[in-house]
């Protein structure tokens, strides 16, 4: 294989291999689990070698079968998307060895069914990261969404109806975002990235082109359920399969946001939203402070853990567009920052709820007692997610933190500085109010004097804990390679003239 | 001031954190444990003490461990201030956790591995506080300390452990995310560095405003020095076994927060630019009203380890106080209180420790005529109160006396008056505990007669604190040399 070709073996081999495991898992289930895990080490081993290629050597773009652009398949692997897939497929790693343990338990007779979705899901968040094509952003985006949507169903109790929900929801984002393009392409008559780029500037600023604009942010923020457009989330994220939420969950949201910088940095300029549109920018920074604050409440609000969680995925999602919008390089620098950190906070609190519903079934907080002796590792790994939300350094979480709250100083945006503030408290009041039940009360039955087995230590399977502990130390990590993951990846992504 | 790149500031911070690998694995061996714990305290001791002598020499040590922020790194350095408060903290450490053998033995407490651990966890903290070289790190030790110390606080795992963790949480967590983590990014925002100078790194970089806020969130921010009215933790932090209120709540982490305050007002703002925008005053007013105000509480108090709190809340404000004069025998004064209350007070809580173990008393009404069953605990008690009221021969008089100097110097009369009035106002809540002790006939009639001494592993420890009360005040130079240096800086 040659070495630049080294990205489509990351793309191609989750995407054959997803129909691989169809047919082989018909006949032996066996040979499911360590099909995937073999695709997908293979697959990260393959971002990683790109990833590193594009430290030492830059970017490059790639033309798909040698066709050339307007009309091929066109590719970008620079510093934010050889990053971005090296998230998305370790990531989907990690979650992958704690999936295979519970979809095992979960779903048994059609684990081959759920992992053909999972691999071609992975595939087409890939495909995002790397893609140079508007169009192919929404091919890809609903490749992703419909087999996201396959795996919610496949989930515990009303799962179908809250599929059903993002499925509308999702489908009216789709149809925004196409209808976007459709103005786009009727404007400039090419849907290539660079090519739009180049001509949209040339171009008068009319409502046309605002129109356009406007259909194609709000389809990705419906995507990526902000505020006020989040509702599906919720119920979405909590009844699907643990082993899909494990992967969905980090990823989802996150790439879209991605989307959303690509969007309006690789197609439209800064000079387009932030100064032409200076209002709207205003607007945009305000709803999202509004949204960080109003999921905080509502996760206040939650009485189990895997619901209380959704809502700060929501609130997490005001933390990266506000950044973004922020118009100003430290703000970017902490969105893109918390991109990173935050898909590795939610795995990590989303692997470990995975390891506590393995042998508790329902999350709700009263379920949660005593679990600090019955699980110590596990909840030693929340505790590390729970500070890194907080913003404790040195977890990541604080750093990226730390540059938005920077951004937010700069641009004057009291409001929003005061927002993550807001929800650094709340998040201390949500995470030890978990942390206090499962330290504290103990369960009813050792209050009755029987079931003593409530104080024995009693942790999910090795698979599932791993995955969490290396989560756990991830967080970590990154937030002591901050230095030098702004300094030779992201400090590239941040758009000349900020 | 001139500082060698050395590995030795950070394995003094490191031995302890790493210690509970071992603490953890000889769960099943308490003898083993307790071992370790002794020989890490022993070796964090020597390390640290082992830096002193450059230091004196007006040298250093510096490591950087990772460069996180633009100019702002994970890195430690050793200076003056530092190594003066490490070097009392790590040495009251060896004691107390001898102590802590004997306490934890004597009541038979559940969880003590755990216990340990903990301990441990937060007195790397705690000299990485003293050892941070920038404000980046020791925020994260000081996070790491409100963390560290929750399990500590909350050991007993009932429905009152409970809500004092709570409220431990919410004062230390709430205000340093809410106030000092704002401030630092302002700070960083205006100056581009968050390095400890000497002289400070704002002079010149923000206005009288901005600087007088910045001040208020970062003396409000580090709770953990209990100014008036974020001081409800540390009463409540007293469900805690008693050595973890004798040394943590005692020493290590409410001094952390002073240490914290003074640091910032003498290596960011720079006392040249505090008393230039005229700021010091902001100091010395919450500074006394917190003295004044606690030192009444204390008097009503009936518990005596909540007396103990209270009076550690006034204490702690004669510090920032010092420090609030912006002289150079005020600074003085301050610094040296530290130390100072630092022995009185864990003297003062590990008796009380020992007539827990000893008696099953709490209150102060109930201990009538202990003091003649308990003679050692009870005379300990009396010199630490001595030295904590601040009356010669003891280590006390000395900080006490440098602050009315400092007071006098800078012309602030009423502040002389602030420390007049409040050393008598401990008197007034110390000299009755001793009296009821030695002279007070106990109520039911018999003067229990089975009550006897705790148990050694408790007598030496308080003892030795004790007496190093007495030497302190006869020996002052070591201590008084690092001050010198921080103050002349």
């Amino acid at each position: 294989m040659s070495a630049t070709n080294l990205h489509m073996y990351a793309l191609a081999t989750p995407l054959i291999g997803a129909f691989a495991v169809m047919v082989v898992g018909r006949f032996s289930r066996r040979a499911v689990a360590p099909m995937v895990l073999g695709i997908l080490s293979f697959s990260f081993a393959a971002a990683l070698a790109v990833f590193l290629q594009v430290l030492s050597g830059g970017g490059f773009r790639y033309v798909v079968g040698n066709w050339l652009a307007p009309y091929g398949i066109e590719l970008s692997v620079d510093h934010l998307g050889s990053l971005m897939q090296l998230l998305v497929s370790g990531v989907a790693l990690t979650a992958s060895v704690s999936a295979v343990k519970s979809v095992a338990k979960d779903l048994e007779e059609r684990q081959h069914l759920f992992f053909t979705l999972y691999l071609i899901l992975i595939a087409g968040l890939h495909g995002l990261v790397l893609t140079a094509d508007a169009f192919n952003v929404y091919v890809l985006l609903e490749i992703a969404s419909i087999t996201a949507y396959g795996l919610i169903a496949l989930g515990r109790g009303r799962a179908v109806v809250s599929s059903f929900n993002y499925v509308i929801m999702g489908s009216t984002g789709a149809c925004f975002y196409l209808l976007g393009i459709g103005y786009l392409y009727i404007l400039t008559g090419t849907l290539n990235m660079a090519d739009l780029a180049r001509i949209i500037p040339t171009l008068e600023s009319g409502a046309a082109l605002a129109t356009a604009f406007a259909f194609c942010i709000v389809g990705l923020w419906i995507k990526m359920a902000f505020f006020p457009l989040h509702v599906w989330l919720p119920n979405a994220y909590s009844d699907m399969p643990d082993g899909a939420a494990v992967l969905v969950a980090p990823l989802m949201t996150k790439v879209t946001i991605y989307l959303m910088i690509r969007f309006m940095f690789s197609i439209f300029s800064p000079a387009y939203e932030f100064i032409q549109h200076a209002g709207v920018q205003q607007i945009v920074v305000g709803v999202a402070a509004l949204g960080i604050v109003c999921a905080s409440a509502m996760a206040i609000a939650q009485k189990n853990l895997r619901r209380m969680l959704t809502y700060l995925i929501i609130a997490e999602v005001g933390y990266m567009v506000g950044g973004v919008w922020l118009a100003n390089a430290q703000g970017m620098t902490g969105a893109i920052l918390h991109i990173v950190n935050d898909a590795l906070m939610t795995l990590c609190l989303f692997l470990a709820v995975s390891a506590i519903a393995y042998h508790e079934g329902a999350l709700d907080f009263d379920r949660l007692r005593g679990l600090f002796r019955r699980m110590p590792v596990t909840m030693a790994a929340l505790v590390v997610a729970a500070l890194s939300m907080i913003g404790v350094p040195p977890t990541c979480g604080f750093f990226s933190k730390w540059y938005l709250l920077l951004g937010g100083i700069e641009a004057g945006q009291w409001l929003y500085v005061g927002a993550l503030i807001f929800s650094s408290l709340v998040n201390a009041v949500l995470f030890f109010r978990v942390i206090e039940i499962a330290y504290f009360r103990t369960p009813d039955e050792v209050a009755h004097g029987s079931g003593h087995e409530a104080l024995q230590v009693r942790e999910a399977p090795a698979a599932m804990l791993q995955p969490l502990v290396l989560a756990a130390a991830a967080l970590i990590g990154v937030g002591l390679a901050t230095g030098p993951l702004v300094q030779h990846v992201i400090r590239f992504a941040v758009p000349v003239g900020f | 001031m001139n500082l060698e790149p050395s590995y030795w500031p950070l394995a003094a911070v490191l031995i302890s954190l790493l210690g509970v690998v071992p603490i953890l694995l000889s769960d099943r061996r308490p003898n083993l444990r307790e071992a370790w714990t002794v020989l890490i305290s022993l070796g964090k001791f020597t390390i640290i003490a082992a830096l002193l002598p450059a230091v004196l020499e007006g040298g250093g040590y510096r490591i950087t461990l990772a460069e996180v922020l633009p100019g702002v790194a994970i890195a430690l350095r050793v200076d003056a201030m530092g190594m003066y408060f490490a070097l009392v903290a790590s040495f009251l450490w060896i004691l107390t956790s001898i102590y802590s053998i004997g306490y934890m033995r004597a009541l038979d407490e559940h969880d003590q591995t755990r216990y340990y651990a903990s301990f441990a966890v937060a007195m790397s903290a705690t000299v990485g506080v003293a050892f941070s070289a920038n404000l980046l790190t020791l925020y994260l030790f000081y996070e790491m300390l409100s963390l560290s110390t929750y399990p500590l606080v909350t050991h007993k795992q009932d429905a009152e452990a409970r809500s004092a963790g709570r409220k431990y949480l919410t004062y230390l967590l709430g205000t340093s995310v809410a106030f000092t983590l704002p401030a630092m990014i302002l700070i960083y925002t205006l100056t581009g560095t968050l390095d400890f100078t000497a002289g400070g790194i704002l002079a010149g970089k923000a206005d009288a405003s901005t600087v007088s806020l910045l001040l208020v969130l970062l003396v409000f921010g580090f709770a953990k020095a209990a100014v008036m009215p974020f001081h409800g933790w540390l009463p409540a932090a007293m469900v805690a076994p008693t050595p973890v209120s004798s040394f943590l709540h005692g020493v290590a982490v409410v001094k952390v927060g002073v240490f914290s305050i003074l640091r910032m007002v003498f290596f960011v703002f720079g006392t040249g630019l505090l008393a230039d925008l005229n700021l010091g005053v902001v100091l010395t007013t919450l500074a006394s009203i917190t003295v004044l105000v606690a030192s009444l509480v204390a008097l009503t108090q009936d518990n005596l380890k909540r007396r103990l709190a209270y009076s550690t809340i006034g204490q702690l404000s004669y510090m920032i106080l010092g420090a609030g004069m912006l002289t150079a025998a005020g600074m003085t004064g301050g610094l040296l209180h530290l130390s100072m209350h630092a022995f009185g007070k864990i003297t003062l809580f590990l008796c009380a420790g020992a007539i827990y173990i000893a008696a099953h008393k709490s209150n102060i009404s109930e201990m009538d005529g202990l003091g003649r069953r308990m003679p050692v605990t009870y005379g300990a008690f009396f010199l630490a109160s001595l030295s904590i009221i601040g009356m010669p021969p003891l280590g006390g008089f000395l900080s006490k006396w440098s602050l009315v100097v400092g007071a006098i110097d800078g012309g602030q009369l009423l502040l002389v008056a602030v420390v007049l009035v409040s050393s008598m106002l401990n008197a007034a809540y110390f000299f009755p505990i001793v009296y009821r002790g030695f002279f007070a006939r106990a109520a039911d009639g018999n003067g229990g007669e089975e009550i006897r001494e705790a148990p050694l592993l408790c007598l030496i420890p308080l003892s030795i604190t004790a007496l190093f009360c007495l030497a302190l005040f006869l020996w002052p130079s070591v201590l008084l040399q690092l001050i010198q240096m921080v103050v002349s800086s």
